[in-house]
């Protein structure tokens, strides 16, 4: 389970994350949503080792989230994939994807990783050879998705998987976030703007408003509920 | 016709030592973001200790290898004691810029210090281990001897292996990920600071074997205040940067521009004017392709 207590996270003078608490359940798909500067993005790099935290606590199963640096949390299960496509735009696809299982003693184990982002998302497999500049938005979001999973993470951290690209292809993202939860049992937070797209494939739902919880519960309850409604899903 | 296959022997050559240079300085640059300006003294120490290492084994071809691995050491202890605590304690605001820049040079003199009090500043001969009487072909002489041709043939050796580690081992993948985007690199698992000391060691291997290859190729003299170890620099960072600075095909691509157009000045039109060619050709690549010939402005991007 991942266990967020009282965290509170600055930001230069400003208090990025105020004092959130909320948990999500092993296997469960967390969306968190929020309009922009509510803290999300502060909140996962916080998570991933990125930020440092002022106080509080966050766990995931046995291990502090709140200590160490991030390729330290990539060994014990966590991966995130950052803001704005996080892939590097120098190395090929197949590159990129090798990267996030470098440090993997099992070389067949690793192999296997692959297989399955392949398995998930075969346009890779077509480009696997292509430089990763010459990739759609969308299939870059793929790669970098893809990237975080060839750790075989069991926590997924995913920042904005949908900025910037065309609503059929949002879709088609979130329906393969979906499938990494269902299928492969990975616990997933979900950092969204797409408030209605990602409550729909959520389970729960955190809704955060200056870095402050504005609500918290069943991702169905908050879809149905009036005030949330007006306030961030726009009708 | 000679005189331009003496043009091209001679360019070349030179360009070999650049190159050496200019890789050195791609590979701490794209690692840590430093240009570093105490390469120059860390060349000529290790051109020292590869005079040492020959005073006392008597074999060159031991002294080699075994000054570029001492290099590498020398090299990784700098960044791993200096340049991480500096870039963690002054990593913000116009400190940021300039730090590195005074503590590389900074080095530079304490390196040139620490030679003369440990050799003295009396000069003193590297022996070059092959001759450096131009082959003959017939009744004409070539500029190329065994020695240059050495040189070059070790120098085009090191480059292959180079570009074996970074574009076909998993290391090489570590390395480029952590020059390129090195959070990204990070949270997929790579120690990236460990990453980048290794970036730092094979940069001090390549510039140690830069120091001793141009010592013997040369006069084979060795001084604390040595000229040609600063001009060893400057060339270097100048095939850098026309390589575009972050690419290591384009510190050699560079180097051979460098070396080329620097002979042809010599041998047309006058040894004295090497320097100002240089600045020049220097000048107009940052005017007219700042990125360099094969720097992409992909890689500046975030």
């Amino acid at each position: 389970m991942l266990k967020i207590e009282s965290l509170t996270v600055a930001h230069g003078a400003i208090r990025a994350i105020d004092g959130i608490s909320f948990s999500v359940e092993k296997g469960q798909l967390a969306a968190v949503i929020g309009s922009n500067g509510a803290g999300k993005t502060t909140l996962m790099r916080t998570l991933s080792g990125l930020k440092s935290a002022e106080s509080g606590s966050a766990t995931w199963l046995d291990h502090n989230l709140l200590h160490g640096k991030p390729e330290r949390h990539v060994r014990q299960g966590v991966s995130h994939v950052s803001e704005g496509k996080s892939v590097i735009a120098q190395l090929t696809v197949e590159e990129n994807l090798d990267l996030g299982a470098l440090w993997r003693r099992n070389r067949n184990e690793a192999k296997a990783t692959k297989d399955e982002v392949f398995n998930l998302f075969p346009r890779l497999a077509e480009r696997r050879k292509q430089l990763s500049d010459t990739l759609s938005g969308g299939e870059r979001q793929m790669l970098a998705i893809g990237r975080a999973y060839m750790s075989r993470p069991a926590l997924l951290l995913l920042d904005e998987p949908s900025l910037g690209l065309a609503p059929l292809v949002i879709e088609q993202i979130f329906q393969s976030i979906r499938q990494i939860v269902v299928s492969m049992g990975v616990t997933v937070v979900l950092v969204e703007q797409n408030a209605m797209g990602a409550l729909k494939i959520a389970d729960y739902g955190v809704v955060l408003n200056l870095g402050r919880i504005a609500a918290t519960g069943k991702a169905s309850d908050l879809i149905a509920d009036p005030a949330v409604r007006t306030a961030y899903l726009g009708f | 016709m000679n005189q331009f296959l003496d043009m091209v022997l001679i360019g070349v050559s030179a360009a070999s030592i650049y190159s050496l240079m200019a890789i050195s300085m791609v590979l701490v640059w794209r690692s840590t973001r430093v240009v570093n300006f105490a390469q120059a003294g860390m060349a000529l120490l290790s051109a020292y200790i590869g005079y040492e290492l020959v005073a006392r084994i008597g074999n060159f071809w031991i002294a080699l290898p075994l000054a570029m691995i001492l290099g590498a050491a020398f090299s990784a202890f700098i960044e791993f004691a200096l340049m991480r605590t500096l870039l963690k304690h002054s990593s913000q605001g116009a400190i940021a810029a300039i730090a590195p820049i005074i503590a590389t040079l900074g080095l530079l003199g304490l390196i040139r210090a620490m030679i003369g009090f440990i050799w003295g500043h009396a000069d003193v001969q590297l022996e070059a281990p092959l001759s450096k009487v131009g082959f003959k072909f017939g009744e004409t002489t070539i500029v190329m001897s065994p020695m240059s041709l050495f040189v070059l043939l070790f120098v085009i050796t090191m480059m292959i292996i180079v570009s074996i580690i970074f574009q076909k081992t998993n290391i090489g993948l570590a390395l480029r990920a952590s020059a390129y985007a090195p959070e990204i690199a990070q949270l997929a698992g790579i120690r990236v600071s460990g990453i980048r000391t290794l970036g730092w060691a094979i940069a001090g291997a390549a510039g140690a074997a830069a120091g001793i290859l141009q010592t013997v190729n040369g006069n084979g003299s060795l001084s604390p205040e040595s000229l040609e170890f600063s001009l060893l620099l400057v060339f270097g960072f100048i095939a850098a940067v026309i390589g575009g600075l972050e690419s290591l095909p384009g510190a050699v691509l560079g180097a051979l521009i460098l070396g080329l157009v620097l002979a042809f000045v010599q041998i047309y039109i006058s040894g004295s004017l090497v320097f100002a060619v240089a600045f020049l050709l220097l000048l107009t690549v940052l005017i007219v392709r700042p990125q360099g010939f094969l720097g992409s402005k992909a890689g500046r991007r975030a």
